[in-house]
């Protein structure tokens, strides 16, 4: 009677079961930085001599978050990534050029593994849970730890179980669902817990959709956010996986015990948008629609993958968009896709900007910063005082769909009527 | 005496203790000087060291970034105390050797302006103030052997176990 999660954190720390609460020391099978916090991470694996790598085929490495460099200080970060990956032969180092968002770039290029533990220095690591792996956020300390033993204690999370049950309707995608479950339970609601979700809404939908979902477990607060393995996991799996082909697959058990269990019926959604300054301020669009814009944002990890490419297309196409609109293409391999399939020439006739692969624009980093009291539209996962900008700027969160839409009338607006 | 500085607002997320714009340096005494900006810009101006951070339910949720501990302690914060953490934030504190209390109904005990001191071996805060004794439940063992031992990685190299026991 073991969750998929207990399983998988058995198997990692060498015990035939786990319990939550459940101190325990797991074995890591991939680990991965980014150029913010790899770079600490390294200084103090220098300065405690401990300037050591577990695997240099365990350890993947991006820089993403302001890449290319958005000034000098960023600068001399990726120089130091970039030295480091290099002396310590990181088989797996995505140097500019070839790099990419952390979330989207792991699983696509084939690092991600059912069944395995995944460590990153970033919180939405949770993301990989999607192919019914365990993944969880870091912090500097624990990536310079765990680079040099390759292990890490961990507390065995509770499990909450979320059921997506219904079709979704038309206009309604992955990003309504999570917004609609953190609005339900709180940005704390599964604070410690890994959520799983399960249910048929949720086995109709793709491996880029389900990762939109996974993605926000840590808005909710959770440890993780896991989805077990069906045949688009394998079928996602099949052909990509690099170095190691073999993985192992574990489901919950049908009395597996949970802390809490919630069902959302996602036919009754409509689109939503989660207003400043919380994830959790869900709305649905005829709440809010008409509020007036000054930026519209598609990418990230959350909905920067090529489906949602795909989705914001198909409603720009034909439009111009009357606000500043920012496309950027998760990955190298997303932007090469939306070029050969004609989505960036769609983007180019809306009038929307088109930019290279960086997480940049979602933490107020570069390359889309808001000013003084502008309010921005985004596709991403945090909507938080200051997150993109000025401290008075505003960011209301929703899917490419409305994003898109919303962009072509620089208000908030339904993406329904553009389908 | 230390002074605690109370924000009553819960969810206090990593992007106001050290926001996104100057994540682009690592240095704990650059961070400092932005500790808690986007929340209250006076906060560097006014905290002392030693001072403690009282807050709601929630601290520290959001970005993983370490640099939020980093920025509290070269502050020189000498403590939080808050209803609940969030879970990255909590695990960052015990990794770097900074203690997080967890005190359920910290914003009914302490108000802005309190002097407080803390005896961590005993987990009690002395509101000297309000002349009140407040108990606080202490990390576990094994927490408490790495912040003894001054964070994760002094710990390891220590050679112990990161459940606390001696590794094998």
């Amino acid at each position: 009677m073991q969750t998929i999660t207990e399983k998988i954190l058995a198997r990692a720390s060498g015990n035939s079961k786990v319990s939550p609460g459940q101190l325990i020391e797991a074995r890591i099978d991939i680990v991965m930085g980014h150029d913010v916090t790899l770079p600490p991470a390294i200084a103090m694996l220098e300065r405690h001599g401990l300037d050591r790598v577990f695997d240099p085929e365990r350890i993947v490495i991006t820089p993403d978050h302001f890449q290319p460099a958005k000034d000098i200080a960023s600068a001399a970060l990726h120089k130091r990534l970039d030295q480091w990956a290099r002396r310590h032969k990181i088989r797996y180092y995505y140097p500019i050029g070839r790099a990419g968002v952390c979330h989207a770039l792991l699983p696509e290029q084939g690092h991600i593994r059912p069944g395995e533990v995944i460590v990153g220095g970033d919180s939405h690591t949770c993301t990989y849970g999607a192919l019914a792996a365990f993944a969880t956020g870091i912090g500097s300390t624990e990536l310079a730890a765990v680079i040099a033993t390759g292990r890490l204690w961990f507390k065995v999370p509770a499990s909450m179980k979320i059921e997506l049950v219904g079709h979704l309707p038309e206009g309604v995608y992955s990003k309504d669902v999570i917004l609609e479950v953190i609005r339900q339970i709180g940005t704390d609601g599964a604070r410690y817990m890994a959520m799983e979700f399960t249910g048929p809404a949720l086995a109709q939908m793709s491996m880029e959709a389900r990762m939109t979902i996974t993605n926000m477990a840590i808005e909710a607060g959770a440890k993780s956010g896991i989805i077990g393995f069906d045949e688009v996991t394998r079928a996602y799996l099949q052909g990509r996986l690099k170095g190691r082909q073999d993985y192992v697959v574990f489901e919950s058990d049908p009395d597996a015990q949970y802390a809490s269990h919630i069902t959302v019926d996602c036919s009754k959604l409509e689109p939503m948008v989660a207003l400043p300054h919380l994830p959790s301020n869900g709305r649905p669009i005829s709440a809010c629609a008409g509020l007036q814009i000054d930026q519209a944002y598609i990418g990230s990890c959350t909905n920067g993958r090529i489906e949602d490419l795909r989705i914001a297309a198909g409603i720009l196409k034909g439009h111009q968009v009357s606000i500043r609109t920012l496309i950027v293409p998760a990955t190298p391999a997303v932007w090469k896709q939306a070029a050969d399939e004609g989505l960036l020439d769609v983007f180019y006739d809306a009038g929307c900007v088109i930019a290279a692969p960086t997480c940049g624009a979602c933490l107020g980093g570069f390359m889309g910063v808001l000013a003084e009291g502008e309010r921005c539209v985004s596709t991403t996962n945090r909507n938080f005082v200051g997150r993109m900008g000025h401290p008075t700027s505003e960011v209301y969160l929703a899917s490419p769909a409305t994003a898109a839409a919303s962009a072509i009338e620089g208000r908030l607006a339904d993406p329904r009527r553009y389908l | 005496m230390p002074t605690a500085h109370v924000y009553k607002k819960d969810h206090i997320n990593t992007d106001e203790i050290i926001p996104a714009r100057y994540l682009n340096t690592d240095d704990p005494q650059e961070l400092a000087r932005h500790c808690l900006e986007d929340l209250d810009s006076s906060f560097v101006q006014k905290v002392r060291p030693g001072d403690l951070i009282v807050a709601g339910e929630d601290f520290g949720c959001g970005s993983s970034r370490e640099h939020a501990v980093w920025a509290i302690r070269a502050a020189k914060v000498g403590a939080v105390i808050a209803q609940s953490f969030a879970r990255i934030f909590y695990r960052n504190c015990i990794n770097c050797g900074f203690y997080p209390i967890e005190l359920p109904n910290a914003l009914e005990l302490i108000d802005d302006g309190d002097q407080l001191s803390i005896d961590y071996q005993q987990g009690l805060i002395h509101n000297l103030t309000k002349g009140r004794t407040i108990h606080f439940d202490p990390l576990p063992e094994f927490a408490l052997q790495i912040i003894r031992d001054g964070g994760l990685l002094e710990h390891i190299k220590k050679g112990q176990s990161m459940q606390g026991g001696r590794s094998k």
